[in-house]
């Protein structure tokens, strides 16, 4: 045998890559749904000459939070008020949201998805006799005024294994193939050397060969995701790589945007869902589609018990909701467990056989019930089978059939992202038009719009999807959306700064050193040891990545606390991520794929310190379910009501956190 | 895992510059060794089991096997993806199957209108393509 002190993959790095500069107009970083909602509206405001370049880590034809397909959309507005689904947001993310956002997602989200559904995404339909149908078959399209199923108020079924593939297909066509790279990694964003506040380019790298790639830009989209595998998930052998959230989300969109001065907002906010335990199932469909409760382990439904009335009372008008907002129907889930009425079950078997029940009752036939058994069936597996299919292994793997069984539910360790169920990302400029409030500061932090949509605090730096803060549950539909009004701002952006000439700080060849730093020192040092992995000079990526999420989860309030932190926690925390930032200046990557798993992890780091450094600063639990302070225990409207948003320095390398006033624009009175 | 290779399907896409499943991971798992001519999942625990590869590839060589701490031996969940729908096998650990079949795409592959050519109006307003007036909130 030989020695293991060789790279670990296939493609070797080098000390010395080629580099490569691009002169563009826009540059698009990300190609998920967001970014392929730019790449797909973009051309139709640009004029022919403006140069518009896509960069994707991935491929994005299966790149992202859809890669693996969804088996619903959660954001159509259809015939509801968009007043309505701005109060659902709002009351579900406990009252500090940024209205205009949400909505501004409101009034485009529906054209995205009929736009899917032009493209070809199936989308399930009711018949005349008010039966589901899948998308497959003849029925009238949204555009033409067909009934998609509707699971609750917002969420609308589709056979969403290819919905990925289909929207990125357009989006690559309007862009041009030659316009989107794929496999290429920016790792930083960068500002121009002349004129202070605005972005000027970006640098990244193939993760298919050693080149690194310089862009110089007037204008950029950064859209690339929220974060995992940032604490100490449940599973953590090779079952970390099932993360509920796409285990490829970095953190890069707050970093990278962050680092160059755009303010964060609502960073503290986190993501912990309850789904089905390790396999991480959606758990949507069971509550909604199928109506399923939740059992403890006593077998008592307690969702409805008077104790829990109680407990919900405390956080109002949060509370009163009949949709209980998510981290507060965490916090009830996790006062059972804590009391030791676990585990929690999803009684699928009870759910599905009331639906035959129902029939046999109303006097179906057994032949009609069999045919409509199998339909129920294959749609519960469906559900699984779209969107995540390691559920549906752990099913057969255990010889689980869910309606002769309950599975158990958990909350997962937490996520950062923006898009889905939790709002934390970056503060952005709303739409240049009357209702939004204008407020008299001369501080963008405290400003609701400057000029762009969507635009950060720094000029020509534009951001969507998971990448913008206090606007959750936007989606799949509302991050495309999102992207599509990014795209009509960027051209704006370029034509009313014709004159701009970027030019960057540092050459491209400093720029080239910086993102191969960690290949020069894998080369310099791998004969230190005989084994690459334990060298006294470096550390690894792998190891550098369990080192913060040993210390989020057990400091910062990860599961191992029931997501119990205090400020004493946070400040041993911080020391301890202050350590690692450090370190983490010595990783060492000897193949390509290891150098995309360092700054994957530089990325890492840098967003969980946001984190912290927000949740230290409110001194309150706005979460219930999410994070508790136990030296802040409760949800304080009177003194925290109100955003908290965060800028660094890149100058000085100061951070600047405030609190930052929160405007109801659609009424409070009723709350909902 | 993650998926794995059946190195007596797998034929390395016959050596063209980009393998199927290196080419679609998401995560950049899947490698292609060239001195074996066979492709692997270079890092099982970072694999999301988004089925991308074993989907995508042209020899039917890429499988699952589930992540073995927590997933019990023996039971297998494998796809067959055609342009309009896909077919999934689910095999129990006890020997029990179960077929399901779901439409995936309504048009031809390549179909999707990108509306090419086709420009907005006013480059001032909040209107996007095919929008020809907003609301504003009560």
């Amino acid at each position: 045998m030989a020695l293991p002190n060789k790279p670990n993959g296939e493609i070797d790095a080098v000390v010395n890559p080629e580099v490569v500069e691009h002169d563009v107009d826009v540059l698009i970083v990300g190609g998920g749904m967001a970014a392929c909602g730019t790449a797909f509206e973009i051309k139709k405001w640009a004029s022919d000459d403006l140069k518009i370049v896509l960069c994707d880590k991935a491929s994005m034809e299966r790149s992202g939070a859809v890669a693996q397909g969804l088996s619903a959309i959660n954001t159509y507005i259809g015939e509801n008020p968009i007043e309505n689904y701005v109060k659902m947001v709002r009351n579900d993310l406990m009252g500090v949201v940024r209205e205009d956002l949400i909505y501004d997602c409101g009034r485009h989200v529906d054209e995205s998805v009929k736009l899917f559904e032009e493209w070809g995404l199936p989308v399930w339909k009711k018949d005349a006799d008010g039966e589901n149908l899948d998308g497959s078959k003849p029925a009238p399209t949204l555009r033409e005024g067909g009934t998609p199923v509707r699971t609750g108020k917002w969420q609308i079924m589709i056979n969403g294994e290819s919905y990925k593939c289909i929207v990125a297909e357009p989006a690559k066509a309007a862009l041009g193939e030659e316009n989107c790279l794929e496999r290429i990694f920016i790792v930083k964003m960068l500002l121009d050397k002349n004129k202070a506040n605005q972005i000027a380019g970006a640098v990244g790298f193939s993760t298919r060969e050693n080149k690194v790639h310089v862009f110089r830009c007037k204008a950029a989209l950064v859209a690339c995701g929220g974060a995992v595998n940032i604490f100490r998930p449940r599973s953590t052998g090779e079952g970390k790589g099932r993360a509920w959230y796409p285990v490829w989300n970095a953190g890069s969109t707050y970093t990278m945007c962050g680092q160059v001065g755009a303010t964060m907002t609502m960073m503290e906010n986190r993501f912990t869902p309850a789904r089905f335990k390790d396999g991480y199932g959606p758990v949507g469909a069971w509550f909604l589609l199928f109506k399923a409760k939740v059992q403890n382990g006593l077998g008592e439904f307690y969702a409805n018990s008077a104790a829990v009335k109680d407990e919900l009372s405390k956080f109002m008008p949060y509370g009163a909701s009949a949709v209980t907002p998510t981290c507060l129907r965490n916090h009830l889930m996790i006062n059972e467990l804590k009391e030791g009425r676990g585990p929690i079950y999803m009684a699928t078997d009870v759910a599905l056989n009331a639906f035959l029940d129902d029939r046999k009752a109303a006097g179906m036939n057994d032949k009609d019930l069999k045919k409509f058994w199998k339909h129920l069936e294959s749609e519960a597996w469906e559900d699984f089978l779209d969107m995540s299919v390691g559920q549906a292994g752990l099913w057969a793997g255990a010889n689980v059939e869910p309606e002769k069984v309950g599975s158990e539910i958990m909350p997962t360790e937490p996520y950062l992202l923006g898009s889905h169920s939790g709002c934390c990302g970056i503060w952005t400029s709303g739409p240049n038009e009357a209702w939004v409030p204008d407020v008299a500061n001369d501080s963008r932090a405290h400003k609701y719009k400057w000029g762009y949509n969507r635009m950060t605090t720094v000029d020509g730096l534009f951001t969507a999807g998971d990448g913008v803060g206090a606007s959750g549950h936007k989606f799949s539909s509302g991050a495309h959306a999102e992207g599509r009004i990014v795209a009509k701002q960027l051209v704006k952006y370029c034509r009313d700064n014709a004159d701009f000439k970027p030019e960057l700080k540092q050459t491209a060849q400093e720029l080239a050193d910086e993102v191969y730093a960690p290949v020069k020192l894998y080369k310099e040092n791998v004969g230190l040891s005989t084994a690459a992995n334990v060298n006294p000079a470096y550390c690894k990526p792998a190891g550098i990545m369990m080192r913060l999420m040993k210390a989020t989860d057990e400091y910062g309030g990860g599961v191992a606390t029931y997501y119990m932190t205090s400020g004493k926690l946070l400040g041993i925390c911080m020391d301890l991520l202050k350590l690692l930032r450090e370190d983490a200046e010595k990783m060492a990557a000897g193949d390509l794929h290891e150098l995309l798993r360092a700054w994957e992890n530089y990325h890492r780091i840098w967003c969980v310190e946001m984190h912290i450094r927000h949740i230290q600063f409110r001194e309150e639990s706005r979460y219930p379910g999410f994070y508790y302070r136990s030296d802040f225990p409760t949800c304080d409207d009177e003194n925290w009501k109100c955003f908290v948003n965060s800028t660094f320095n890149p100058d000085t390398k100061e951070w600047l956190c405030e609190k930052v006033e929160c405007i109801n624009i659609v009424e409070t009175d009723p709350w909902l | 895992m993650p998926s794995y290779v059946d190195p007596s399907k797998c034929d390395g896409c016959k050596g063209g510059d980009k393998t199927a499943c290196m080419y679609i991971c998401p995560n950049d798992l899947m490698v292609l060794n060239k001195e074996e001519m066979k492709a692997y999942n270079q890092e099982p625990d970072a694999c999301w089991e988004c089925y991308s590869c074993v989907k995508i590839c042209p020899q039917g060589a890429i499988f699952v096997r589930g992540y073995d701490d927590f997933v019990p031996m023996g039971g297998q969940v494998h796809p067959m993806r055609s342009a309009d729908s896909i077919m999934w096998t689910v095999k129990f650990r006890n020997g029990n199957m179960k077929r399901f079949k779901f439409p995936v795409r309504t048009t031809a592959e390549g179909a999707a209108n990108a509306y090419p050519g086709q420009k907005g109006a006013n480059l001032d307003d909040e209107c996007l393509l095919l929008e020809t007036a907003l609301p504003t909130p009560k």
